[in-house]
């Protein structure tokens, strides 16, 4: 147990520092919601209500968690295949997921960097006060978000294995996710049909958790839920993942070539 | 042949994701967002939105054309032959611009389908003309784009960062309106600012002849664009044989 916390620890940290010296994945990853974020400020401005700027803010800064790891996590195995590391990763005693849990929890924890400066972004340059009536709820929502939108990442990695060009896969989750997880317009306003996909996302209830921190609320259910369907995305991830493995073995097509 | 060699989107896997399902994705959200605040109609978004889009095939690709050359290893090759410039570099922006078209179009064609978005029929050809124009006047922003590729590694992460200042400065989802000064001044130099206001007056029921100095501006500007791009790409071919910095990647 201790080795296997250590492995995790080394290896988020590991990833983190690699991620950070990318300028795709570092800057790009930090820049690219608050292009969206500053549109969607300009369009709730336009309609004049401050608690829609609120709303979007608060929205705008979830995004970059998603966007930091939709693309980064959905591609990592394909990034590992590039460097030439996958074989010895597939090969080494520790479990593949926990050389892989840590690499998709390591985009999202950059994640907390587009977090925090969308959050700036809208304070000085659209004077957006947020308000944070929870402070303490909202320490547990924040990490409760980045870690489930990490496990969701874990999943879409190991999901993605067996594409050449899964990063055009991840990339393409970023828009219907910002959309169906309620970040910049509400639910009610989505088809019915949508609904019951948003519930299934954890990015959902840790969108609610954080504006219930915020704005005043009952945000303690919304942090549950987020952990609990984390924690799916972590056993069905563990579970693929052994199946992808098994399967990539047989046939010897681990390396795509 | 250069185009199919070196834009190695034209893969299936990659450009039905990234060309022709993601613009859809990227309409929804904005028109979501739109009636989210009470805002503009669909038709804005969906026009809007379908024209910007444009930008992602036609700064990658030209990038792609270019700096990829570099990657290929291929780029000294092509420098030191005697071809003449002009049809070397502008020959490769033509499939851009279809392609950016075709992008566009389809964007349009199903954004309006999924938002019940009414377009005359009338309109098709003038809308038709206007996205070949506005393909074209963000191509000639792509041969700059691939010039500086040719001195920065990270080219991806350059054409993301236009791709974001477009959306925000060309009224795609802000009306120009709603913009400051300076930002919406800067707008009236960008590709598709021209374009998507022309494409919405068409929409609305106007006749071409009324947009046309709209879509002279827009080709105007894409024509600038090239030319500073010639010129910076023979500007950085000199840079590279001085400096030899060809082949750093």
């Amino acid at each position: 147990m201790r080795r296997n916390l250590r492995l995790l620890r080394v290896a988020w940290l590991l990833n983190v520092k690699q991620l950070t010296r990318s300028s795709f994945d570092g800057f790009l990853a930090i820049a690219w919601p608050l292009f969206f974020a500053t549109v969607a400020f300009f369009m709730f401005r336009e309609g004049g209500d401050p608690q829609a700027l609120v709303y979007a803010s608060l929205g705008a800064a979830v995004m970059g968690i998603w966007t930091a790891t939709s693309v980064s996590a959905g591609s990592a195995l394909h990034r590992e295949r590039w460097f030439g590391t996958l074989e010895l990763l597939v090969a080494a005693p520790a479990h593949f997921s926990l050389v892989l849990l840590p690499l998709a929890f390591a985009t999202s924890a950059i994640g907390i960097y587009c977090m925090a400066t969308t959050l700036l972004w809208g304070r000085f340059a659209f004077g957006i006060n947020v308000p944070l009536e929870h402070p303490l709820f909202m320490a547990a929502a924040i990490p409760a978000t980045v870690l489930s939108i990490g496990a969701l990442g874990f999943l879409m990695a190991v999901a993605f294995a067996r594409y050449r060009t899964a990063w055009a896969l991840g990339s393409l989750t970023e828009y219907p996710i910002w959309l169906i997880c309620g970040f910049l317009v509400p639910l009610t306003l989505l088809p019915t049909w949508v609904h019951p996909i948003s519930w299934a996302l954890a990015p959902t209830w840790g969108m609610r958790a954080i504006r219930e921190s915020s704005t005043g609320g009952t945000p303690l259910p919304d942090i549950g839920m987020c952990v609990l369907l984390g924690g799916i995305y972590i056993a069905i991830g563990v579970f693929v993942t052994e199946s992808v493995l098994r399967a990539a073995r047989r046939s010897a097509s681990l390396s795509l070539t | 042949m250069t185009y199919r060699a070196l834009f190695s989107w034209l893969t299936p896997q990659i450009y039905i994701p990234s060309l022709l399902m993601a613009p859809i994705f990227q309409i929804l959200l904005f028109a979501y967002i739109g009636r989210s605040a009470g805002l503009e109609s669909d038709e804005f978004y969906v026009i809007g939105n379908a024209l910007q889009y444009a930008a992602i095939p036609c700064l990658f690709a030209m990038t792609q054309m270019i700096g990829g050359e570099r990657y290929q290893n291929t780029l000294s090759a092509i420098l030191v032959s005697p071809a003449r410039r002009i049809p070397l570099f502008f020959g490769r922006a033509i499939p851009v611009v279809a392609n950016g078209a075709f992008v566009s179009a389809f964007s349009l064609a199903v954004g309006s389908l999924i938002l019940d978005v009414d377009i005359p029929l009338s309109a098709v050809p003038a809308l038709a003309f206007i996205i070949v124009v506005a393909a074209f006047s963000c191509t000639g922003l792509g041969l700059i784009n691939a010039a500086i590729s040719l001195r920065v590694r990270e080219n991806a992460v350059l054409s993301n960062v236009i791709f974001g200042f477009l959306l925000i400065f060309t009224g795609a989802n802000v009306p120009l309106s709603e913009l400051p000064n300076w930002m919406a001044t800067l707008s009236g130099a960008l590709p598709f600012t021209h374009a998507i206001k022309a494409a919405r007056e068409v929409a609305d029921g106007a006749s071409f002849a009324s947009v046309s100095v709209l879509v002279g501006t827009e080709a105007l500007i894409g024509l600038c664009y090239a030319a500073i791009g010639y010129a910076l790409l023979r500007f950085m071919e000199v840079q590279s044989r001085r400096y030899a910095s060809l082949e750093r990647s």
